[in-house]
């Protein structure tokens, strides 16, 4: 197996070290607690190990058999068969982070290009290496934006229609964080409050402002003007993004965006029941200092070699300690490696077509389901690949009656918005045929003469 | 040659890959809001595989050679975890799926929570933190919501001994704590009379690695525990080390509080260049409640025919959520399959010969490096990378040179404790051969360190690239290939 160790080696060994078995190895330990029995099933071999599993996912109901109407921050795409061949080379897939700058050239030219790849797709100027998921990104623009104003400004406004876990988690990250206030969010106010209402929250006590773009509804809207009044106030604002949807729109960058955090997993990262996923961080060059997580830079060798190396490490916790403004370490390497070769791969040409197909596959399907008697979609400006539709039943009630024709349904806005009992989030994207839009809109349908 | 960026080598029409035409009405794209322009590369399929290929080249890993990195345990990530995760019906699902869609999932995150509680000793597991420095944010959160909800908010110091992590500090830092260092003693472990000097009603607890970053045991844990809880504190177990404590010692049991695991070291996923890591924590039976969430819980129990109903919940006074939906599944899923191809038995001789072959390698080395701690160590030890007779050689270079005879070097410049410091931990896949090789390497080193220093002062000669100028990158700060408004 994976213990290499004959018994004769096992035995040279311990001579070599002096000792007479394994277990004087760990005399340090206090008798009372050495080598307690575990109560862990017996070993299984590869074969058996495989069987047992494959038996296992196959209780799922996976999106291979189910036609998939549900996003809410994870998406269901095409993934390139390359993609995979790519990540799974022995050489990325178990290497380590490339403190070595030497022998990590690789892992390093591909963070690099990652950085550059996500930078010119969000128009900003920069991109760090990575963080865990688009939620703790979002969380580190908070914690970036408190130490920017060292303290000082007390308060965030976050809007409704930010994905309702990155909220969770932004607020568990500023728990620790004294005296500050998180406003704009609070249950009482409209989940569909607009920017112009959130607007007059910012004060210049604000630290950073948080909008989604398209927002957690799926719906899109210019915020140049928006970013002008966060700027007059003196607070930064933080778009979080989707990145598929940017080949398609205009930039955070243009609207003058200081910070664009993000879920990456579309760009490659089968959904994986949650992870892992790709923190998108991007940012203008003026506060790279100040951000959290790795970042690669491009120097060159004593013969003028072009190579990279990590940079600005002295902001980080393995030399800063206590004064390091993150503890962040380990990031999403492979899943980064995973969307720079995604995004080489699509290119300028192919993101784009996937990006309009959702759009337009979007929009059929929510001019099809408005057209369903009991069903309303909300539609008051523009959307990308998500719509909120207003059903004439609880949510989970049409889940099952569409999960027993084959149909994973959309997001039960109603978990996380009182007073959107009764309202679905429905995404489609590419993989979505246009049959399976016909088939979702006649099963719903039915539902309703039933 | 360098290998060029992605961006050097787009061709202006190039396609890599279609997709179909709609098969729907196409809508208008909506008004002024379209971008005019995609700065992506155009590439071929061929392109970007040759390049992320040539690339992947360059690097150094653990299928190619030993990476004896100490502190991030590189063992050998079974190919089988690789399958396991791709499996179609895992994969493919989606987290927000209904509970009873996805109970082949929930039922193996729930066997995972037990697992790891078993092999801990702790009362319950949350697999939510993404990686150990997220674990320890958890870890610390619990301890704060735990010193808050009893009303002790006057716990304001987080005590961290000086061999520790960075993320220690780093990460009580953000919690608000006032960090306080707890010194050494001269055999490695913590300074008892110091740590009793420090004990008071104002500590939060202690954050304690055991191993420790030197490779000991901490030969006092019952008594620095005891003088810990003693004060009212609790006892943060950082799990960076357990590889070499597998079924030989449950954390639980000597009395920790809350530790996280790292499935990336421990448990065999890969490293993946950087991450993904996987840090679950798990709690002892006063801190279940504040766990963070939600984590798969049994609903209705099952019968001798029918499998239990799974479900995710959130704890009672849970801190909160601490990253989007419920931890890396795939990560988990590599773990639960390494586990359950070693069983308990496997679990004990995983850590028996990861300790075996870092004392191996420390008894053949240890005559020609200095050891500062020179005792039986466990899964890794410290030695110094200097000689007194050979004063310009460093730590550093021999941490180069390591690489022309196709090693990895070992972790170096840490621990801050020790002078030098070259950390290394062999992990229990590498066989006697290597590890004699490894051996054989550093003599070597040790004698041209005193015959041909000029040798490891330009080392490495044989890697793609030589010695980068980081002070360069530093001031230049070039982070990205190009800027459209340059061309």
């Amino acid at each position: 197996m994976f213990i290499p160790h004959t018994d004769s080696e096992r035995e040279e060994m311990l001579k070599e070290i002096g000792i007479g078995s394994l277990d004087e190895l760990f005399t340090a330990v206090p008798k009372e607690f050495r080598f307690p029995k575990l109560n862990l099933p017996p070993a299984l071999t590869e074969m058996e190990v495989l069987a047992e599993l494959t038996e296992l996912s196959s209780v799922n109901e996976s999106t291979r058999e189910l036609m998939c109407f549900l996003g809410a921050g994870a998406y269901n795409h095409y993934i390139p068969a390359a993609v995979d061949a790519i990540i799974q080379r022995g050489e990325f897939l178990t290497a380590y982070t490339p403190y070595q700058p030497e022998v990590s050239q690789g892992t390093l030219q591909a963070i690099f290009e990652y950085q550059s790849l996500i930078a010119l797709l969000t128009g900003m100027e920069v991109s760090n290496a990575s963080h865990y998921d688009g939620a703790t990104a979002a969380a580190e623009a908070a914690v970036l934006a408190y130490h920017h104003f060292r303290g000082k400004r007390s308060r965030i406004v976050l809007s409704p229609a930010v994905n309702p876990q990155y909220r969770a988690v932004l607020r568990t990250y500023m728990s620790g964080y004294a005296g500050l206030e998180i406003v704009g969010d609070e249950a009482a106010n409209s989940p569909f409050t607009t920017i112009e209402e959130l607007a007059k929250l910012v004060d210049v006590n604000t630290s950073l402002v948080v909008v989604q773009y398209p927002d957690f509804f799926g719906r899109i809207q210019d915020l140049t003007a928006f970013a002008q009044k966060v700027h007059e106030a003196g607070a930064l604002l933080t778009v979080v993004i989707n990145p598929t949807a940017l080949a398609l729109l205009k930039t955070p960058g243009e609207f003058g965006a200081d910070i664009v955090v993000g879920e990456g997993q579309p760009l490659g990262i089968p959904m994986s029941f949650g992870g892992p996923y790709l923190g998108l961080f991007a940012t203008k060059k003026e506060l790279v200092r100040k951000i959290a997580g790795r970042l690669v830079g491009e120097t060159e060798d004593a013969n003028g070699q072009r190579g990279y190396v990590l940079t600005l490490t002295a902001r980080e916790q393995h030399i800063r300690r206590e004064k390091a403004t993150s503890n962040i370490c380990t990031n999403q390497g492979l899943m980064a490696l995973a969307s720079a070769v995604y995004l080489s791969l699509l290119g300028k040409h192919g993101l784009r077509q996937v990006a309009e197909l959702c759009y337009h596959k979007a929009h059929y399907a929510a001019e099809k389901i408005g057209q369903i008697a009991g069903f309303e979609v909300h539609t008051d400006g523009p959307f990308f690949h998500e719509f909120v539709v207003k059903t004439p039943a609880p949510v989970a009630d049409i889940n099952l009656h569409l999960l027993d024709h084959g149909i994973l349904g959309g997001y039960d806005l109603g978990k996380d918005y009182p007073g959107l009992e009764n309202h679905m989030l429905i995404a489609v994207t590419e993989m979505n045929t246009r049959e399976e839009i016909d088939t979702l809109c006649e099963v719903l349908q039915e539902y309703n003469h039933g | 040659m360098a290998e060029p960026t992605i961006y050097e080598i787009s061709s202006e029409g190039r396609i890599g890959v279609r997709f179909p035409e709609p098969d729907v009405p196409r809508t208008d794209l909506p008004a002024g809001l379209e971008r005019t322009t995609l700065p992506l590369p155009e590439v071929s399929e061929l392109d970007v595989v040759r390049h992320f290929t040539h690339l992947s080249q360059l690097n150094f890993s653990i299928d190619g050679g030993l990476y004896p990195l100490g502190s991030c345990t590189m063992k050998y990530n079974p190919k089988i975890n690789e399958d396991i995760a791709r499996l179609p019906g895992f994969a493919f699902t989606h987290p927000l799926q209904p509970a009873e869609t996805v109970q082949g999932n929930l039922a193996l995150m729930y066997e995972l929570q037990e697992y790891l509680k078993e092999i801990s000793g702790l009362a319950a597991v949350s697999l939510q933190p993404a990686a150990g420095a997220h674990g320890e944010f958890t870890g610390v959160m619990i301890i704060k919501a735990y010193h808050d909800a009893n009303g002790q908010t006057h716990r304001t110091k987080m005590l961290v001994p000086d061999s520790a992590h960075g993320t220690n500090p780093a990460t009580s830092a953000m919690r608000g704590y006032e960090v306080v260092s707890v010194p050494s003693d001269s055999r490695g472990n913590i300074d008892l009379a110091a740590l009793k000097e420090l004990c008071s009603d104002t500590v939060a607890g202690l954050m304690l690695t055991n191993p420790n970053t030197l490779g000991l045991f901490e030969e006092h844990v019952v008594e620095v525990l005891d003088l810990i809880h003693g004060c009212g504190g609790l006892v943060y177990g950082d799990g960076a080390n357990l590889n070499a404590l597998l079924g030989v010692a449950r954390p639980g049991d000597i009395g920790f509080d809350v530790m996280h695991f790292n499935l990336h070291k421990t448990f065999s996923t890969p490293h993946g260049g950087g991450g993904p890591g996987s840090g679950p924590v798990g709690v002892a039976e006063h801190l279940v409640d504040f766990l963070p969430g939600p984590n798969v819980v049994i609903a209705e129990e099952g019968s001798e025919d029918e499998a239990p109903l799974f479900d995710l919940a959130m704890p009672a006074q849970s801190i909160g959520r601490v990253k989007s939906f419920h931890g890396h599944f795939g990560m988990i899923l590599r773990a639960f399959t390494y586990i359950s191809m070693y069983g308990a038995e496997g679990m004990r001789q995983i850590a028996e010969h990861a300790v075996l072959n870092a004392n191996y390698l420390l008894a053949k080395l240890h005559k020609t490096y200095h050891v500062p701690y020179d005792r039986i160590c466990m899964h890794e030890f410290v030695m110094e990378g200097v000689f007194e007779d050979a004063p310009g050689v460093h730590a550093l270079d021999i941490a180069k040179r390591l690489m022309d005879y196709k090693f990895h070097p070992p972790t170096n410049y840490f621990p801050l404790i020790v002078h030098e410091a070259l950390m290394i931990e062999p992990t229990e896949t590498e066989n006697k051969q290597t590890l004699d090789q490894f051996a054989e390497a550093l003599i070597k080193i040790a004698e041209e360190a005193h015959t041909q220093p000029d040798l490891l002062h330009s080392a490495p000669h044989i890697t793609p690239i030589g010695r980068l100028d980081e002070v360069k990158a530093a001031k230049e700060l070039v982070l990205c290939c190009w800027y459209p408004e340059q061309d």
